[in-house]
């Protein structure tokens, strides 16, 4: 195994474009899961720990949240500013494994990584999250809705670094979260939504329930149209062309849909 | 097997030792630096038997890389102060033991910010420990008398 330990955004950056492309490893919680099982010997790890400065940094001014790359769950918790400016940031942090995890835990570690379940990214994307990439060539701006292209997969190159995540400051008239696992704390999500609707639109982004997290989009332009619903079935028949479900260890895709439906329906009636 | 000399400052002393490269922080305490009072649970940072204080904030040993302690103070259940253990025996925090020390790690780290306590329930607080046995009224009890002496203390 090798490890790079850079200071320097600079340098961390010129790590990136050497062979073979190191993993970036900042909080640690995903990649150090049943770290003696897995096989190490080929693995180069890239330490964001010391980097702090610009990417240690969380700065809320009056249009944009900017998380530097190493903002953890709990910068955000620990915020009253932040929560208050965006309050289903720390509500979905709150519910990110336990606190020893939330203390650890990067919101852009938790892009990186891509699991569908990730549980800080429906919100993200929900508040129209804009992922900030940079590697040795420059730096660009990539819409976090459209940041994955399949399971696993995303659209950063190999060189590229999660630097900063922004997230616009609107006016919204409805947002909220839920999420649904097998108990209430400390627990991988079954299914999840992230609601938001600002003066953009609506965004209905689920988690758990596709091979990456998604927005629901025919969702979204029924409840644009200002289309009410009479039942959940008639939401969990918008959402068949939204999302695909699959039975797995945690749950079943009709669990999934059916939920999904039954939450966003209620909710919706409460909110909207 | 790669090494390197990792120092550290562990219960308040200044502390080098040459470790694998892999390690995570929680081998490197139970094996080099000798302190096992820190146990595994899971390995997977669900059970929080291996919680400890890195910086002063509440981590799971088992998730953190040992190199990422290079240069950091680590605080572990082998320097609970002698009273709180009175506190915590006196209310049956401690039961088969074998969460223990991540129990009172994380008791530690409440006590150290009280002002998590107003956001968030006790038994929410104490998610993050797996315990058996307690049924969590112990530990709840010792929580909240460590507590109670703590702000009697701040008073005095």
């Amino acid at each position: 195994m090798q490890v790079h330990r850079p200071y320097t955004l600079h340098d961390a950056l010129a790590l990136m474009a050497a062979t073979p492309t190191p993993t970036p490893i900042a909080g640690g919680t995903d990649l150090l899961v049943s770290w003696h099982h897995k096989p190490k010997e080929k693995l180069a790890l890239l330490d964001l720990s010391q980097l702090g400065g610009e990417l240690a940094a969380m700065r809320l001014t009056a249009d944009t949240l900017e998380l530097g790359a190493l903002t953890t769950y709990w910068d955000v918790i620990a915020s009253p500013e932040v929560s208050r400016a965006f309050p289903l940031l720390a509500e979905a942090a709150r519910q990110v494994g336990a606190m020893q995890i939330q203390t650890r835990g990067t919101w852009a570690g938790n892009i990186g990584n891509g699991s569908p379940a990730a549980d800080g990214v429906p919100v993200l994307m929900a508040y129209d999250a804009t992922v900030v990439l940079q590697s040795t060539r420059g730096r660009r701006e990539v819409q976090l809705d459209g940041y994955y292209t399949g399971y696993k997969k995303t659209v950063r190159l190999p060189d590229e670094l999660i630097v900063a995540i922004q997230i616009p400051r609107r006016t919204r008239k409805a947002e909220w979260f839920e999420k649904v696992g097998a108990r209430a704390a400390q627990t991988i999500t079954k299914v999840g939504v992230a609601v938001v609707n600002d003066e953009k639109g609506w965004r209905v982004v689920a988690n758990s329930v596709a091979p990456y997290v998604c927005r629901c989009r025919n969702l979204e332009s029924a409840l644009q149209k200002g289309q009410k619903f009479k039942s959940p079935e008639e939401i969990r028949d918008i959402l068949k062309n939204d999302i695909a479900p699959i039975n797995d260890m945690r749950s079943t895709a009709a669990y999934r849909e059916t939920v999904l439906s039954r939450v966003l329906f209620y909710r919706l009636a409460d909110k909207a | 097997m790669d090494k390197f000399d990792l120092s550290l400052t562990l219960n308040g002393k200044s502390e080098t030792r040459r470790v694998a490269l892999d390690a995570r922080l929680l081998d490197v305490l139970r094996y080099d630096f000798g302190s096992p009072g820190t146990k595994e649970g899971c390995g997977e940072g669900e059970c929080g038997a291996c919680c400890v204080l890195l910086d002063g904030v509440l981590v799971n040993s088992c998730l953190v890389p040992a190199f990422q302690a290079a240069g950091r103070r680590i605080e572990t259940v082998e320097s609970t102060p002698p009273d709180l253990l009175q506190t915590l025996n006196a209310t049956g925090t401690s039961q088969c033991g074998a969460c223990t020390p991540g129990v009172v790690m994380s008791i530690r780290w409440l006590l150290q910010h009280p002002e998590i306590a107003e956001s968030v329930g006790l038994r929410a607080f104490m998610s993050g420990n797996l315990c058996r046995c307690t049924g969590y009224d112990g530990i709840i009890a010792g929580l909240e008398q460590a507590l109670q002496s703590n702000a009697k203390k701040a008073e005095t």
